[in-house]
């Protein structure tokens, strides 16, 4: 019993950088469901990755202006983040390039000027702390800005909501009733920006989508409401938190990858055996169908 | 009956390719039109400009006595995401948008309107249902319900019985009858010659540029058709670019 919760409570009992990284999962989750159920419903799931890896230039601007500075290069990231978005935005609206297409372009420019400021005004262990990031090495500021960062997303969540779905699911209807769905699909992007750059301090940049998107695309084979998607995403994704950082400590693995391939694991059980439309269902329904 | 929708010289131009080309002419208030025409007429611009979704490049739709976006829009079925995960109660209840917005609470009166919509559309009891296990006939009987929640004057209809079976249409023909007896302006996007004929009393018929528009028996000629086939081909074999427009 007792080797049970040494292994399992035992870390974060022991080690006070344990409990701010589980507290770090909580509040990443909190926010990256939602985030990431819309992204996926929106047909954005890979422009979640390009906006990943267009914060880096600004996290660079930060770190060579105040040093490893939390606010500065969280700031330099987001500000990065929405000019990304922004001129995507314009070039998907005014010219026939697809949305995908004129992301993929801006964030190829913004990550190549990031690792170029990295590269030659930083030194390695800094390229890999922006890439990686150190979940363990969550200080209390840290911590403050994922918190504020949760918040703000899902007070904002509550608001947009409805106006959010509608415009999801049908937008020419909404849009010839007067209604302005463009604001929302706005809002909804630099709540993505602001959630990459709380995660790209825990995770780093490219594990944040990870954190993001697989628990949303596992949550589509357990149920079929955008609520209950977004609840079972945040679950999922404190879960893969909880037992990447367990999995962790106990085998000494760095926690971001380690918490990513827990919700990677998570995805491929769903996708194997999840109720809505997985493997084995299909495969059960087809024989029942046969017979 | 006075105009409700005047068509101004009207040229809607993709990449200065002109998919409708100088139309002009009304739609009156109260009218059931059929919007009919060659693949590539121009037919579902031209309803998309007038639900304000495109902007045209020459020209203008001009509203009378109506607000502009007093309407109910059914787009064509392959533009909406049919594994989207919402129930046929909230996408009937999306009709309210006009009095609920983004933020005012669902009253019960809507949801009863919802529900009531639901029964007329034959589809009492699907409410809890997901819209994606839905058939493509139910899908667009749960989308002809959000219009009737939205109970706007003018109901505009991309294709809505393409991918539909012979019953669900039936049923959603009556419909619009109905519709057109309350005196709301109908203009449906079609196909099928002998459905428009039956039913719709007026029709457009529309090669980029207008061949003919008025009652349905001297707009549906040989002539005419023969005319709208000829203008198609020709401009799909010179794909000219207007001049006037953009």
């Amino acid at each position: 019993m007792t080797t049970v919760y040494d292994w399992l409570v035992g870390p974060f009992a022991d080690f006070s950088f344990m409990r701010r990284a589980l507290v770090a999962c909580l509040a990443l989750s909190l926010g990256a469901g939602p985030v990431g159920v819309f992204l996926v419903l929106r047909r954005m799931s890979l422009i979640g990755d390009t906006m990943a890896h267009s914060v880096l230039p600004g996290a660079a601007v930060g770190f060579m202006i105040a040093g490893l500075s939390l606010p500065a290069m969280s700031l330099g990231g987001f500000v990065a983040g929405v000019v990304v978005a922004l001129f995507s935005g314009l070039v998907t609206r005014f010219t026939p390039l697809k949305e995908d297409a004129s992301f993929a372009s801006f964030f190829l420019i913004s990550l190549a000027i990031g690792v170029l400021l990295v590269s030659t005004h930083g030194t390695t262990v800094d390229l890999m702390h922006v890439l990686f990031g150190s979940i363990l090495g969550v200080d209390d500021a840290s911590l403050l800005l994922m918190a504020a960062v949760a918040t703000l997303s899902l007070a904002t969540f509550a608001v947009i909501f409805r106006g959010l779905v509608a415009e999801c699911f049908d937008p020419a209807f909404l849009r010839a009733l007067g209604a302005r769905g463009g604001i929302y699909h706005t809002v909804f992007l630099i709540l993505v920006v602001l959630n990459m750059v709380s995660g790209f301090q825990a995770l780093g940049t490219l594990m944040a989508v990870g954190l993001m998107m697989l628990p949303a695309t596992a949550a589509r084979f357990w149920v079929r409401q955008v609520w209950s998607l977004i609840a079972l995403a945040t679950v999922a994704g404190f879960l893969s938190g909880y037992a990447g950082l367990v999995l962790s400590y106990q085998f000494n693995l760095p926690s971001g990858p380690a918490i990513v391939l827990v919700a990677g694991g998570f995805y491929l059980l769903s996708l194997a055996a999840g109720p809505r439309d997985g493997m084995l269902y299909l495969i059960l329904r087809r024989r029942h169908l046969r017979s | 009956m006075p105009a409700l929708i005047e068509l101004r010289d009207l040229t809607i131009a993709y990449d200065r390719h002109p998919a409708v080309h100088h139309l002009s002419g009304e739609f009156r208030r109260g009218s059931l039109t059929a919007v009919i025409g060659p693949n590539g007429a121009g037919k579902s611009s031209l309803i998309k400009t007038i639900a304000g979704l495109i902007k045209p490049s020459q020209g203008e739709v001009a509203f009378r006595g109506t607000a502009p976006h007093d309407l109910a829009y059914l787009p064509q079925a392959a533009a909406i995401d049919e594994s989207f995960p919402i129930s046929v109660f909230d996408v009937v209840l999306m009709g309210h948008w006009r009095r609920a917005g983004a933020f005012r609470p669902i009253s019960a009166a809507m949801r009863e309107a919802a529900a009531f919509a639901l029964l007329k559309v034959g589809l009492e009891g699907f409410d809890r249902r997901s819209f994606g296990s839905l058939s493509a006939g139910q899908r667009q009987r749960v989308l002809f319900a959000r219009l009737i929640v939205a109970d706007s004057p003018l109901i505009m209809l991309d294709e809505p019985f393409a991918a539909v079976d012979s019953r669900t249409t039936g049923d959603l023909l009556r419909l619009v009858e109905r519709w057109h007896e309350e005196g709301r302006t109908v203009i449906a996007v079609l196909h099928d010659f002998d459905q428009v004929r039956r039913h719709f009393p007026e029709t457009l018929l529309l090669a980029r540029e207008p061949v003919a528009w008025g009652a349905t028996a001297e707009v549906l000629t040989a002539d005419n058709l023969l005319a709208a086939r000829a203008m198609s081909e020709a401009w799909d074999a010179e794909a000219d670019i207007c001049r006037g427009a953009a």
